[in-house]
Formats: structure tokens, C-alpha cells, sequence
């Protein structure tokens, strides 16, 4: 990232923090510089900075967010935010070109030894549990054995922001950490996916 | 004396009594053995350097000026609401109402004071907001709970925002003979609430036996009270040269503004106990949140501001 927007981060982190607070609670972890797929619930536009706020300065610099192409290169305002501010990884949901893997660019970031930070359901709810998560977590995880995945629960934030919302009601939230999922060998994918989202909703 | 005079003396009051209970606290926790104690010493020692930086930041802020004191209780108002919203089970459908609360009814509030308009202040959120915010509920079209949620947004924005407001209002009035001095009386009533506060909570520590409301709010005891509104409204009197007050009225004063901080702990403690929680938040460390020190100043301000504006403005 280059030096001279190294102020957008920062302003989005304070901002993030003077709303809603983003305090960490870790529960199962301990923040760590360890390559991690941190994936969480997903309810409103601040989860992503929100608990891209919640680490440690050091391990913030080497996280990445994954963000949804179709809807964040839409306008260059948005590209400018989630480029420049987050770093963020993009990922193509809707296979604009099929003989292309959309996990790729999250391989390269992973093979580079970044950590992701990763909303697995694919989009927005409206609720606060999480719904059934898509299959890229599994493959990364196939793919990458030794990476750490670490689940997260956002609390409050589909108060904050809920979808289709344009003014944010600043409550307090918080970003709970637990336990790093355990490897099982053979493990089916909707076995796989079922645990991961357990562990997120055994933190709520 | 002049009324920057009387600042510094205050300040220097509060300075040396503030030093005298971190001394008490170092050599207490250089004492203690056993572990329970250790967790109340600990506790203490907290509650004091939170007090340090409290007092800083209202003193910084007088010496501003009033627009800096305005946008502190704005912040202090932004803060408790921003609690008591938190713990507040609500649904999507208060989005906007929430929003409306924040954005708007805060900076409105605290506005009116700075152009001091009196009438619109006092009943912008008690007329306007009342019939507002459940609009905008109501326009959403959900009626789970519908009344419960109205109701509860409501009585957080009247408490954290409105009555808040009542302790920078202070600084509307017009009192003969006391022009320019109303940041100090503004300084005197937080100080006699706050004195009043710990002083209940010392002398329940050491004396408390017998006590009040053992549901609501086990720390409360009556030698607790005693002593504490004796305490509290002896100092009271005795910094009456701040005031507006004669001594004896300065007693009656900061007698009432103790009784209303009371009844405003004891009330908010049941608020938090049927929203299921121990503390507001954890933004004050060692005291909870910004709730669990503003809750006997939110009942106080508006009766002290009354009393004071009914019988010593023109």
C-alpha cells in the first residue's frame, strides 16, 4: 500500500471505533501474527472494518478483506474505499468468466502469507445468525492445511447498518474470537461447512 | 473574589482531595493480603484515576469556554444513549427513529442551549420527539412489541439526552448579581452529586448494614445514605461562595440535588436489572459505563435547574 493513502485506513478504523465501539473480546484465540482466515457473520457494511479494527495494529497490516466484486468495483468511490482503505481481496460471486476460479485471487493473497478476512454466507442477512455458508471456505481450507481458521461473531451490527439502510445507529458491538476450527481428515464439505458455522453461532 | 478566582480554588480543592485519596489507595494496596480485599482496593484505586481524568476534562472544558462545555455533554448524551440503546432489545423497525435520535434530537437539544431558547429546549423532546419518533416506528409497519419499544426509546432519549441537558442549561440562566459566574454553579451541583455518590459509597463500605432496596440495588444501605447526604450537603453548604446561594440555601440546594441523585441510581439500577445487566458498558474503568456515573446527575440536573430558575432568576 502506498504511503500517501495510508490515512484511510486509519480514518476508517477511528471512525469505526467513535461509532460503534469494535471492542475484541477473544474468547477461544489470542490475537496473534499467525496466517488466519478470520470468517465471520455477515449483516451490515461496517462488519468488515469493523472487525478489521478489532486487531492488533501489526496483524491488521498483513489482513485482508475479501470483497465482492459485482458490488464493490461498481463505482469508483467504492473501488477507491475498499482498495486503498481495506486492501481488500476481490472475489467474483457471479463467475463473470466461468473458466476462471473465483478463489484464485484469495489463493495468491494466502500463498503470499496474508490472512483473510472472509463472510462465508456470500452476502448480507438480515438477522443475526448466520445462514448456510458457501463452499470457498471449504476449498481454501483444502488447499491450505496449515492456515488457521479462526470464527468470529460480530454482535449487534445488524442493528447498526441492516441492509438497505443509509444512516447508521451508532450501538455498542463487539467482535468475539473463538477457537481456531480443529483439522478432521476426510471430513464431507457440508459436514465441513455445518461445523464452521456452528462455531460462529456457539460464540453468539 | 472574581469567578476565575473561585475556579482555581475549587480546582485546587478537588486537586488535593483527589491527591489525598490516591495516597490512601497506594498505601492500602501496598497493605492488603487477602484477595477479596484486594479486588475492592483494586476497584478503588480505579474509580480514583478515572475521577483524575473526569475532572480534567470538565475542568478543560470550562476553561474553553461554553461552547467546548456544550459539545462535552453532547458527547456525555451521545455516550449513555449509545448504552442504554445497546442493552435495549429493539427491531428494524426503529432504525430510523434510532437514528433520528442521535443525529438529530443531540445536536437539537444541546443547540437550543447555545442560542438559549428557552421554551423550545423544554419541550423538544417531551412534545416534538414524543409524537416523532413512534411515527417514524410506526411508519416501518412492524407492530411486534410496537408499544414496549416505543416506549423504552422514549425513556432513554428523555433520560440520556433531555434531562442530561438540564446541567449545561445552568449556563442559560440570567441570576442578578451573578453574571458570568454560571459555569461554576453548573461545577458546584456535578460536585455535590459526584461527592454525594462516593461518600454513600464510602460510608456503605464501612458502615452499610441495613439495606434499602436489596432487589434493585444491594450496595445501597441507609447508614449508607446518612451518611452520605450529610456528607454530601455539608460540603454543599460550605462551598455556598460559588454559588448564587446563601449558605443555608446552598444546604437546601444541594440537599434536594443528593435526595434526586439518590432516587435517579436507584431507578436507573432497575432499569439495568430488567434489561438483564450489571453495568451500563465498560467505557469508565472501574465505575462501568458512562451511565453508571451520569445516573444520579440525569435525575438531579432538571430539578436543581427548576428550583434554581424558578427562585433565583429574574
Amino acid at each position: 500500500m502506498a504511503d500517501d493513502t495510508r490515512w484511510l485506513p486509519k480514518l476508517l478504523v477511528f471512525s469505526v471505533r467513535a461509532l460503534v465501539g469494535a471492542a475484541p473480546r477473544w474468547i477461544g484465540s489470542a490475537p496473534s501474527a499467525t496466517q488466519r482466515i478470520y470468517f465471520a457473520n455477515h449483516s451490515s457494511h461496517i462488519d468488515t472494518v469493523a472487525l478489521w479494527s478489532a486487531l492488533p495494529d501489526e496483524v491488521r497490516a498483513r489482513t485482508r478483506p475479501v470483497a465482492a466484486a459485482d458490488y464493490w468495483q461498481k463505482d469508483a468511490a467504492r473501488r477507491y474505499i475498499v482498495t486503498k482503505g481495506l486492501n481488500a481481496v476481490f472475489i467474483d460471486r457471479g463467475r463473470a468468466q466461468p473458466d476462471v476460479d473465483p478463489l484464485q485471487p484469495l489463493a495468491d493473497a494466502l500463498a503470499r502469507g496474508d490472512s483473510l478476512i472472509l463472510f462465508p454466507e456470500g452476502t448480507r442477512r438480515t438477522e443475526s445468525l448466520p445462514g448456510p455458508f458457501k463452499s470457498g471456505l471449504f476449498h481454501l481450507a483444502q488447499r491450505f492445511p496449515d492456515v488457521e481458521l479462526v470464527p468470529v461473531y460480530l454482535e449487534n451490527l445488524h442493528r447498526c447498518l441492516p441492509k438497505g439502510t443509509l444512516f447508521p445507529v451508532p450501538l455498542i458491538c463487539t467482535v468475539r474470537f473463538g477457537a481456531a476450527l480443529g483439522r478432521i481428515g476426510d471430513e464431507s464439505r457440508e459436514a465441513f461447512l455445518e461445523r464452521a458455522r456452528s462455531a460462529v453461532v456457539a460464540l453468539a | 473574589m472574581s469567578a476565575h478566582d473561585k475556579f482555581l480554588w475549587l480546582m485546587g480543592g478537588i486537586g488535593v482531595l483527589l491527591a489525598t485519596a490516591s495516597l490512601v489507595g497506594w498505601i492500602l494496596a501496598r497493605r492488603i493480603s487477602s484477595e477479596s480485599a484486594r479486588a475492592v482496593i483494586d476497584n478503588l484505586n480505579a474509580r480514583v484515576r478515572a475521577w483524575w481524568i473526569m475532572v480534567a476534562v470538565f475542568a478543560f472544558a470550562f476553561l474553553v469556554g461554553r461552547a467546548a462545555t456544550l459539545v462535552l455533554f453532547a458527547l456525555v448524551s451521545f455516550f449513555a444513549l449509545r448504552e442504554f440503546l445497546s442493552l435495549t432489545p429493539t427491531r428494524s423497525g426503529d432504525h430510523r427513529a434510532m437514528s433520528v435520535a442521535f443525529f438529530i434530537l443531540i445536536p437539537a437539544q444541546y443547540a437550543l442551549i447555545g442560542t438559549g431558547w428557552y421554551g423550545l429546549f423544554s419541550i423538544l423532546i417531551p412534545v416534538y420527539a414524543f409524537l416523532l419518533l413512534p411515527t417514524l416506528s410506526a411508519l416501518a409497519e412492524d407492530t411486534e412489541h410496537f408499544l414496549e419499544r416505543t416506549a423504552k426509546i422514549q425513556w432513554g432519549v428523555m433520560v440520556t439526552i433531555y434531562c442530561i441537558s438540564h446541567v449545561p442549561a445552568l449556563l442559560m440562566l440570567d441570576i442578578p448579581g451573578y453574571a458570568g459566574q454560571n459555569a461554576l454553579l453548573l461545577f458546584y451541583m456535578l460536585l455535590v452529586v459526584q461527592i454525594s455518590d462516593v461518600l454513600q459509597y464510602v460510608f456503605g463500605k464501612l458502615f452499610g448494614r441495613t439495606k434499602i432496596a436489596p432487589v434493585v440495588s444491594p450496595s445501597k444501605t441507609v447508614e449508607g445514605f446518612v451518611g452520605g447526604a450529610f456528607g454530601a450537603t455539608l460540603i454543599g453548604a460550605a462551598l455556598w461562595w460559588i454559588t448564587p446561594f446563601t449558605w443555608l440555601q446552598a444546604a437546601g440546594m444541594a440537599f434536594i440535588a443528593v435526595l434526586m441523585g439518590f432516587l435517579g441510581g436507584l431507578v436507573l439500577s432497575a432499569v439495568k436489572r430488567s434489561l438483564g445487566a450489571k453495568d451500563w458498558g465498560s467505557m469508565i474503568k472501574g465505575h462501568g459505563g458512562m451511565m453508571d456515573r451520569m445516573d444520579s446527575v440525569s435525575f438531579a440536573a432538571p430539578v436543581f435547574f427548576h428550583l434554581t430558575r424558578y427562585f433565583f432568576t429574574v
